[in-house]
């Protein structure tokens, strides 16, 4: 079995606050091939995007890895120093933001920023650097590159943006890229454009990427597995059809009966989950999911489920075991 | 698409008394904690008792304006009272030195006058003068603001003009200004009574620009949002809207400079009563004070500016850090 | 189609912006006026207890019209009529302050929508007593717990500030608000697209429920065919400005005429994972202050003709939708 490219084990991170610490991710642990999109879906506070934050090393403070490991290509990174973490950012992991107009410096020329990366990882003449730039800019889509590339970041729309934003996380060629929310400010046509672009990018080069958003259709279109957040930790994970079409935790069941579907006929009521999301200070005991789900029994308020297998999938769930059998 | 499953209460489709459980309580529903509770919890207070040096700002200020306020209880005498002034006692030096008096603490002045009860009696004209220009800046500045921002085009560009104007006079410029009309029109009789209202009118034009420019900004961006939307579709007057709608929403940055501009407006009081355009000679405040001294100083009577230049100078300080750490405790709560 | 009388009737609604630079600017620099054509010639009815969904994507001009048609935009051209009143020419500024009751809005960011230094129970209370629909301070705090509840909160949330609610819980404040002045029209603009999947169907759900209850009619605004599909009986499709299709729901998914709906409906991500293939979306959004000539739609569109670089195509009949398309109408596709 080949390595990994990315190997997540029991990740936390916690914000330490005066009044105790606030875990935000609590025992997340995932691993991403070569060439596979993992996506990571949740809801907002399910710590989604810290976990991106952690493995690239960009958590705010207060914000920091508590416990757990992050490793690159079978070597650990998330214990590194500042100076080697910052050659690694950018060489070997590749971010994409959500906001393309504030990923780009609205100052520079977006040849010179691609130029610029290049260069900080790569020794190589700035014309070499140059015709690479151009090169890139026409694989992610951007006509009349040669020309373009003199041009400033305003100059372009939404939609083109982010595939600069896409050259230039992959213009090192890294082995990882984390996109998070990658297409949630653009429209929906552009969604499906930039989604198609970032699969078949990714695909060429064998780049694992960690694809994180709160839309489930973003996934269903993009990803190969997927790992559904909840409250800090993996509710459910495994591969994209089955986690679609037959999920097995309680909350991936909700989530998939909440969201109006296109296809087939208008449902007169949408599933619902009661309440909402619980804050980090307010984290039940036992399963983070058992206030709101029709099917806690007992164990699930008194402890925190392990993942168990069921078919290719893992969910985090007492039901799976009692179903197996297991005495509660 | 699988069918969403039965385990999940599919709610009727008509409403219930109680429609949707409000969110599940997950915290144990404790009973609401006090205000005063929830004051001593705050993250405000904290900041606050973090840093040592905000502290003891917030203790002299208390202190300065506690004293100041007390003055008429404990000064030992009344240096506004011209008959209990003697020419004998002037140029006492302080007490602990060669020649002074236990009667007069800190010294007396030229004229006889107790430095320390002229000090305490200055240092609360010097505040309420401040705190009354300050109250009209934020009077004159939040409405121009208010108005300038909401209404936008030709009253916007008109307002901002005349507080571009106001900005191209020096404040020392705009009081002597004000001074001199206000000496021209009230001639001689009530000169002095008048005196307070006219500083207070002095500093409150010289300061109002800042509290207008900072309103309209704010201004600017609350009208765009929902909730000034909402109150407009429901036909409520741009009046109402702007006073009571956005008003509260501005308070914030308002407040902070008002702390700052207090330390700034006291001082600007002192420079003008120094230029022997404030208050006048017989009751001085901490500015007349140091004017009066400077003249003694080369004739070694150094206690005369010293000790109401150190409590300026502490009064000064202590509100600008007051000012500081406000803006700074402020600054993430507001967005 | 609903046979039910008219409730909002807008005809040829149309709004230009000018975005021109200062005149100073423009006549250093030599610059003519540059005006934004945001809506162009929008007509519709919803009827009571109907649903109409406008859709689209950015810079079609759905919000614009959400605010030309609830009153807070006036149209450059064009007339929207409330039960036959025209809401931008009443007769009085009391029959003014009358339709402005019938009518309410509900808006996208439930962080902006509460005033952040009134406690809930002023915020709920402001259209009461704007209309002054009750007699004393009692008569409103009980209307506003009985509003509080009829959302699915506490009445004792009152007295707490918006910022100690989530966003599906201000969005409820909201919808509470809006309902305070028993209106019989809510314009809902993208109520939910700020809001997580859960809470979004929570809300909708809601607001389904009300629609029963309380017999509303809402204009819906979204960018999101799914939710729209669900709540809405009738479905317009905006592009650039103007409608080019309006169909009842069922049949604006299960056959669209206009391209530009095919290829939105196409775009949409395939969540039952059927395995459909799509196909590749060209272009983006042209700069609505330069729009092409004649069609809109025409450098995107894959059956554009001569015809369409020439002429604009008006809303015409085609099965029981509408469409504005040459080759729809010359029954090329």
């Amino acid at each position: 079995m080949t390595q990994p490219v990315l190997s997540v084990r029991d990740l936390v991170v916690g914000f330490p606050t005066r009044r105790g610490v606030l875990t935000a991710v609590d025992g997340v642990s995932f691993d991403i091939a070569a060439g596979e999109v993992l996506g990571v879906v949740g809801e907002s506070g399910a710590g989604k995007s810290l976990t991106g934050a952690a493995v690239i090393g960009l958590l705010e403070p207060p914000g920091q890895i508590l416990g757990g490991s992050v490793h690159l290509e079978g070597k650990r990174i998330d214990t590194l120093e500042p100076e080697a973490m910052r050659r690694i950012r950018g060489r070997r992991i590749g971010m994409v933001f959500q906001d393309p107009l504030t990923s780009l410096n609205p100052l520079y020329r977006i040849g010179e920023q691609i130029v610029e990366t290049i260069r900080t990882h790569a020794k190589v003449s700035s014309a070499t650097a140059s015709e690479r730039a151009i090169d890139l800019l026409e694989e992610v889509g951007i006509k009349g590159a040669r020309s373009r590339i003199h041009a400033y970041p305003h100059e372009f729309s939404g939609g083109m943006r982010q595939r600069v934003v896409l050259a230039l996380a992959l213009c090192a060629e890294p082995q990882l890229l984390i996109a998070d929310e990658p297409t949630t400010a653009l429209d929906v046509s552009i969604q499906a454009q930039i989604i198609a672009l970032l699969k078949r990018l990714c695909r060429q080069r064998r780049t694992a990427v960690m694809l994180i958003t709160h839309d489930m259709g973003v996934i269903a279109e993009t990803a190969d597995r997927v790992a559904v957040m909840y409250a800090g930790r993996i509710a459910e994970i495994g591969p994209i059809g089955d986690v679609l079409r037959q999920p097995r935790h309680p909350y991936t069941q909700g989530l998939m009966g909440a969201i109006p579907a296109v296809a087939g006929a208008t449902a007169t009521r949408l599933t619902q989950i009661p309440g909402s999301m619980p804050r980090l200070n307010a984290i039940p005991a036992g399963c983070a999911f058992n206030p709101r789900c029709p099917r806690a029994f007992d164990r699930c308020r008194r402890l925190r489920p392990e993942p168990i297998t069921a078919g290719r999938t893992e969910a985090a769930c007492w039901l799976l075991a009692h179903d197996a059998g297991v005495a509660s | 698409m699988q069918d969403a499953p039965e385990q999940f209460e599919t709610p009727p489709a008509s409403l219930p008394r109680t429609a949707q459980q409000p969110p599940a309580r997950l915290t144990p529903a404790a009973a609401e904690p006090s205000r005063l509770r929830r004051f001593l919890d705050s993250d405000l207070l904290h900041s606050f008792l973090r840093s040592k040096l905000v502290v003891l700002a917030a203790i002299l200020t208390t202190l300065l304006v506690g004293a100041a306020f007390l003055a008429p209880v404990i000064a030992p005498h009344n240096p506004y009272d011209l008959k209990s002034l003697s020419l004998l006692d002037s140029n006492l030096p302080p007490m602990w030195e060669q020649g002074g008096e236990p009667g007069y603490p800190l010294g007396t002045d030229d004229q006889g006058r107790d430095i320390l009860s002229t000090i305490l009696y200055g240092t609360r004209a010097s505040i309420l003068i401040g705190l009354a220009s300050v109250l009209l800046a934020i009077a004159i500045g939040l409405s121009a603001g208010l108005c300038a921002g909401y209404a936008g085009g030709r009253i916007d560009a008109l307002i901002m003009r005349i507080a571009d104007v106001q900005l191209t006079f020096p404040a020392i410029l705009t009081a002597l200004l004000i001074d001199g009309v206000a000496i021209a029109i009230f001639k001689t009789y009530d000169l002095d009574a008048a005196k307070f209202g006219i500083l207070v009118v002095a500093i409150g034009l010289s300061f109002w620009v800042q509290y207008a420019r900072t309103v309209r900004g704010v201004t600017l961006v609350e009208r765009n949002k929902e909730y000034v939307q909402a109150a407009r579709l429901i036909g409520i007057s741009p009046f109402k809207i702007m006073f009571q709608h956005i008003l509260p929403n501005v308070l914030s940055p308002v407040l902070v400079i008002a702390t700052i501009n207090l330390a700034l407006a006291i001082i600007t009081e002192a420079t003008l009563s120094f230029l022997g355009v404030g208050l006048p000679a017989t009751e001085p405040s901490l500015g007349t004070m140091i004017q009066i001294g400077n003249r003694y100083l080369f004739s070694g009577s150094w206690w005369m500016v010293a000790f109401p230049g150190l409590t300026l100078a502490v009064l000064a300080l202590a509100v600008n850090l007051l000012g500081d750490w406000l803006r700074d405790a402020l600054n993430p709560k507001l967005r | 189609m609903s046979s039910a009388p008219a409730l909002v009737e807008a005809h040829n609604l149309t709004r230009v912006f000018d975005v021109s630079k200062p005149w100073l600017n423009r006549l250093l620099e030599g610059e003519r006026r540059r005006l934004l054509a945001a809506v162009t010639g929008v007509s519709f009815t919803i009827g009571k207890r109907e649903t109409l969904a406008l859709v689209g994507e950015s810079g079609s001009g759905k919000s614009t019209v959400a605010r030309m048609i609830v009153g807070l935009l006036p149209p450059t051209g064009g007339k929207v009529a409330i039960d036959g009143i025209d809401i931008w020419a009443p007769a009085s500024a009391a029959q003014r302050q009358r339709l402005r009751r019938r009518l309410q809005m509900i808006f996208q960011d439930p962080y902006a929508s509460l005033n952040p230094r009134w406690r809930v129970d002023r915020i709920i209370a402001d259209p009461i007593r704007a209309f002054r629909l009750a007699a004393d301070r009692a008569e409103i705090e009980a209307r506003v717990g009985e509003l509080l509840r009829l959302v699915g909160l506490d009445p004792a949330d009152g007295r707490k500030y918006p910022h100690e609610f989530s966003g599906g819980q201000r969005q409820r404040i909201c919808i509470a608000r809006a309902l305070s002045s028993n209106p019989e029209f809510i314009v809902c603009d993208e109520p939910t697209s700020a809001l997580d999947v859960s809470v979004q169907a929570q809300i909708l759900n809601l607001m389904r429920d009300l629609q029963d209850r309380l017999g509303l009619s809402y204009f819906f605004i979204s960018h999101n065919l799914a939710v729209v599909k669900h709540m809405a009986a009738r479905i317009g499709v905006m592009y650039l400005g103007r409608i080019v299709e309006l169909a009842p729901t069922a049949e604006l998914f299960a056959a669209p005429r206009h391209p530009y709906s095919r290829m939105l409906l196409d775009a949409v991500p395939d969540l039952a994972m059927t395995g459909r293939r799509r196909k590749p979306i060209e272009g983006e959004i042209p700069n609505p202050i330069d729009p092409p000539a004649g069609c809109p739609f025409h450098p995107r569109c894959p059956s554009a003709f001569d015809r369409c670089r020439a002429e604009t195509p008006q809303l015409l009949p085609a099965g029981s939708a509408m469409t504005a398309c040459h080759a729809v109408a010359a029954h090329k596709i």
